[in-house]
């Protein structure tokens, strides 16, 4: 007899554009099963979602190719609703809930129990009068099958994170049809002891017969709960897995697996760093939703080329702005020994710190403006270079800016038609190369790059590096650089800080092994258990 | 004694929640004494701008619930009334028929333009409020050219008393004096009772002709409970003291405070007796108890002379206030239905509304549409009490002073209840009435108070709004501690 799986995904390839972001991907989960979906950001996870979910996403982009089958059929989703209405789904990691409203409201949101009126029999359905009984009722039938023994007619407004975890699932298995339930990191906002309730949880709802996908970062929780594993990286499926025939550093080493592409040639041995400190943090904490800096301790010394890693929304884009001052932040840092003031706006621009921002469209470049202006204008206001000045007033100094514009043009080869060309017209790779400069022109003592290779091509990717190495090995540049991509950190970097739940897991050398680099990004928690 | 702290610091936030209420009450009362008027005189004034303007401030809450913020576009409901007002006019109707054919003329109008605010609005989500007041704006030019030179100019209308002598466009104002003027204030209990009795009927014919039909039970034994107690109460009408006294055009607000308070006593009694008696429940039934004391005091309250004579002095348009208790009431029954809640829903998050099913676009123009109608009939209401329409004026600052009497109420962008708007009422015409004469007291001049009460109601608008910005700073901030 054939095994009969509550979802199948069989052959899914999805590209946008020319980037394929799946390649050939195959899955099957067993009604009862918890199946855990490992992988980085940018691993293919939420695309794979986004397909099963029939998120509208797939579909504007060009659809996907391969199938998708819930118990036994060929499923074609152009909606969420559809998906719901087949039975499958989702617990969100940001979570889906209504403030205001009871904890029965929520449960219910869309799917209100009602009674006909003499009004909805005249004017039809949304007039019917809400069943408040009933679904009181149901909401406490679904709370008391997870276990939780909240009362109903609370609102969710206060209550602690972890109960609304509880509340969006009790809303999804209160959904009579519900087939299949995914996770998308829910443990990722949830205390230790929270993520334990959840988890007993999850295999309670197993036990009912319902398929779980299980999207998380944590491996330990895998371990725990799952009975299968996939990992994906790069779109690909690297290894589908029993739990009991693996390990912790096992799915650690497959996650992040061996590409350390050489993406930049050196040949000297790594510049032997002064003891003087650069930049020195205590006890630094950033507000920036998402990217929360929780509590950071480091010391970055002149001359090296220091790489701060980790996975999304763990707080390691949180540190550059927070230094920058684009968010409030708390603590105390300290550049070549001068204290950061938090209050003064720009202090750390005008103490010789110089920063190539993650979002180069909305924070880094003016895309209205020329070449040259971009280059020129935080130089320009922050040192007030590349002015001539007439008592009162100043005027820019056109023929210092032309010529450093094309100087820079030269240098980081920025391919335009020249330093006059609007630089939202440029591809993102030359965008980038003009935040280079932008910060070059001020001259700093430490340079932060964050993301400076996002979205653009390798022999772009390849050219900046080379100069960042370049500015550090020659110039004696310091140079922080945040990325997503482990591989660059990996290619240039002396040291490098994986950040994990806003805090630094481990300082790690480049040629560590690839287990510990996994074990950091999936919290410090899980390495300590390991050792 | 930490205990005694905690309630004072909980009277103070309470104070300082409200802070907008209770600076109100206080300029009222400051006003009040301020002023020459006595309470009788200002209870006369402050009831006929409650019957005016109630039913369009209770027109705005819709839309607050729905997520649409503060309606500055009822304006164009007022608008659809106006029109409507000036065709049945024109063609001559009068009394309560001229009422029903303008109610007939102005809801498709109003239920047109609502669907189309509704449509913008769903186009420039977020900013809906400026939206409104924009096409507010831009309904009164189009309102302009329709009655300066399409009406007259385009379509010839021959009526002297309407159209300027060069027959083009309308006179700007229209004398509702002989046709419409208190054609809902001064429609008698007398008639009300009697409509309200053959419709009853009608309806329970219908209703088991029906049940005949759909060879359903007939639930005889349930309706004649119904109809029994119903022909009584109707028969008990023909008494010819009760007569007289159901037939005076209005009600003076001492008979509905007695009428009231019997109301409240018998309901409660009935409640005691079937609380203790059929259901046996243990206990004695405090809420009941309380009820009928409260009743009690409040009739004993009206043989102090001032209250006496202030009662005395309020002659209430019966139908009116009878329209605005039911839109009072319609408004909870509407948000227990499911309709409501969705309202509430896409109100609170359209993410969640949205991936819960709800057509959140649908959901919004129907709150837009029940909004512009109910504006409409707002303004009718308002306009046969004055008498007079200003042809380019009576729509214009409709939208702003209901808004600020709503706010004053203390609600704010997100949150209004019928409760905030019947107090705002209160308080905003109070001011309203006795800042000119406070000001004259005062300072020695009425227009002081007059600009006074003009930047009051742009101040509150202002304040409210300010605060909707705070607020919606605040959680932002909360979702980055999240991760802690």
């Amino acid at each position: 007899m054939e095994e009969t799986y509550a979802l199948r995904m069989e052959h899914v390839s999805k590209n946008y554009g020319d980037n394929a972001v799946l390649k050939d991907v195959s899955l099957s989960v067993k009604p009862g099963e918890i199946y855990a979906l490992i992988g980085e950001n940018g691993a293919g996870k939420s695309t794979l979602m986004n397909i099963l979910f029939g998120m509208s996403v797939i579909r504007d982009t060009g659809g996907f190719d391969g199938k998708v089958i819930i118990d036994g059929v060929e499923a074609r989703f152009n909606s969420p609703n559809d998906a719901m209405a087949a039975g499958i789904g989702m617990v969100h990691q940001e979570f889906m809930l209504i403030p205001g409203f009871t904890i029965t409201e929520n449960i219910k949101v869309g799917r209100e129990d009602t009674i006909p009126t003499l009004a909805s029999r005249i004017f039809g359905k949304s007039l019917e009068k809400l069943d408040n009984k009933k679904m009181n009722a149901d909401a406490r039938k679904a709370l008391d099958s997870i276990g939780m023994d909240i009362d109903q007619h609370v609102r969710v407004a206060g209550l602690p994170v972890g109960y609304m975890q509880f509340v969006e699932i009790a809303r999804e298995i209160d959904k009579e049809n519900i087939k299949l339930l995914v996770f998308d990191e829910p443990t990722a906002v949830l205390t230790e002891s929270e993520a334990k309730g959840l988890l007993s949880v999850m295999r309670s709802i197993a036990k009912r017969g319902i398929a779980i996908i299980f999207i998380t970062h944590r491996l330990s929780e895998v371990m725990d709960v799952a009975d299968r594993m996939t990992v994906l990286r790069d779109g690909e499926v690297v290894a589908s897995k029993n739990i009991i025939d693996t390990d912790i550093p096992e799915i650690a080493e497959l996650m992040v697996g061996r590409r350390i592409e050489k993406l930049v040639d050196e040949n000297e041995t790594h510049y032997t760093h002064s003891d003087e400190i650069a930049l020195k943090i205590r006890d630094f904490q950033v507000d920036m939703p998402g990217e929360t800096v929780n509590h950071i301790d480091l010391d970055i010394h002149k001359g090296e080329i220091f790489g701060i890693g980790g996975l999304a929304g763990q707080g390691k884009v949180g540190i550059p702005n927070g230094i920058m001052g684009m968010f409030p932040a708390y603590g105390e840092v300290e550049i070549f020994g001068e204290k950061l003031q938090f209050s003064k706006l720009g202090d750390a621009l005008h103490k010789g710190v110089a920063c190539v921002s993650e979002d180069r469209r909305g924070v880094g470049l003016l895309l209205d403006e020329s070449i040259e202006n971009n280059i020129i204008f935080n130089a320009m206001t922050i040192k007030r270079e590349y002015l001539t000045g007439l008592g009162f007033a100043h005027l820019v100094n056109a023929k210092k800016v032309r010529a450093f514009a094309k100087e820079m043009i030269k240098t980081l080869d920025i391919r335009c038609t020249g330093p006059q060309q609007r630089v939202g017209s440029l591809s993102g790779g030359n965008q980038q190369k003009v935040c280079l400069a932008s910060a070059l022109a001020l001259n700093p003592r430490l340079l932060i790059v964050s993301e400076p290779t996002r979205g653009i091509d390798i022999g772009a990717k390849k050219l900046i590096l080379e100069h960042l190495v370049d500015l550090c090995r020659n110039h004696g540049l310091t140079i922080i650089m945040v990325s997503s991509e482990l591989g660059e950190l990996r290619s240039i970097c002396d040291r490098i800080a994986i950040v994990a739940g806003g805090e630094i897991s481990s300082i790690l050398a480049p040629d560590a092994p690839d287990v510990e680099f996994g074990l950091a990004m999936s919290a410090a928690r899980v390495s300590q258990e390991v050792s | 004694m930490s205990e005694k702290k905690s309630i004072w610091s909980k009277i103070g936030n309470t104070l300082i929640k409200n802070n907008v209420t209770v600076l109100f009450v206080l300029l009222c009362v400051g006003a009040f004494f301020a002023s020459t008027y006595t309470l009788p005189s200002l209870f006369t004034e402050l009831f006929t701008r409650l019957g005016r303007n109630t039913f369009l401030v209770l027109s705005l809450l819709i839309p607050v619930v729905a997520g649409l913020g503060l309606n500055f576009g009822i304006v164009i409901g007022a608008i659809a009334a106006q029109i409507a007002i000036f065709l049945v006019v024109h063609w001559g109707f009068t009394g309560f028929s001229g009422i029903l054919m303008t109610v007939l003329i102005c809801t498709p109008l109003a239920v047109l333009f609502g669907f189309l605010v509704g449509k913008l609005f769903n186009s420039m989500k977020g900013t809906e409020m400026i939206g409104g007041l924009v096409a507010g704006y831009f309904s009164d030019g189009l309102y302009q050219l329709l009655f300066l030179v399409i009406l007259g100019g385009v379509i010839p209308i021959n009526n002297s008393t309407l159209m300027i002598s060069t027959g083009m466009g309308v006179k700007n104002v229209i004398n509702l004096k002989d046709n419409l003027r208190y054609a809902i204030d001064e429609v008698s209990m007398l008639s009300i009772i009697n409509v309200a009795f053959y419709a009853g009927i009608l309806i329970g014919v219908i209703l088991i002709v029906y049940r005949l039909i759909k060879k359903q039970d007939l639930q005889l034994k349930k309706l004649l409970t119904v109809l029994i107690p119903v022909i009584a109460l109707y028969g008990i009408s023909y008494v010819p003291a009760i007569r007289t006294f159901l037939s005076t055009p209005r009600l003076m607000l001492l008979n509905a405070v007695e009428l009231g308070v019997i109301g409240v006593a018998l309901f409660n009694i009935y409640k005691l007796i079937r609380l203790t008696a059929i259901e046996k429940k243990q206990g004695v039934p405090i809420k009941q108890l309380l009820y009928i004391a409260g009743a009690g005091a409040v009739y004993a309250s009206t043989y102090i002379s001032v209250i006496y004579q202030s009662l005395c002095a309020v002659h209430l348009p019966v139908l009116t206030f009878m329209l605005i208790g039911a839109l009072c009431l319609f408004m909870p029954w509407l948000m227990n239905t499911k309709l409501g809640q969705d309202m509430r829903t896409v109100g609170q998050n359209r993410a969640v509304a949205t991936s819960s099913g709800i057509n959140v676009n649908r959901v919004r123009i129907i709150a837009m549409i029940l909004s512009t109608v109910l504006a409409s009939y707002g303004q009718l209401i308002s306009l046969q009490n004055i008498g007079t329409v200003a042809t380019y004026g009576s729509h214009q600052q409709v939208g702003l002073y209901a808004i600020a009497a709503l706010l004053v109420g203390g609600a704010s962008v997100q949150h209004a209840t019928v409760k905030h708007a019947l107090l705002g009422m209160v308080l905003f015409h109070t001011l309203f009435i006795l800042s000119p004469n406070a000001g004259q007291q005062l300072l020695g001049n009425a227009q002081i108070g007059e600009y006074f009460r003009v930047f009051v109601a742009y101040g509150v608008i202002a304040l409210a709004l300010a605060m909707h910005a705070w607020s919606n700073r605040g959680p932002k901030k909360q979702r980055g501690t999240l991760v802690r």
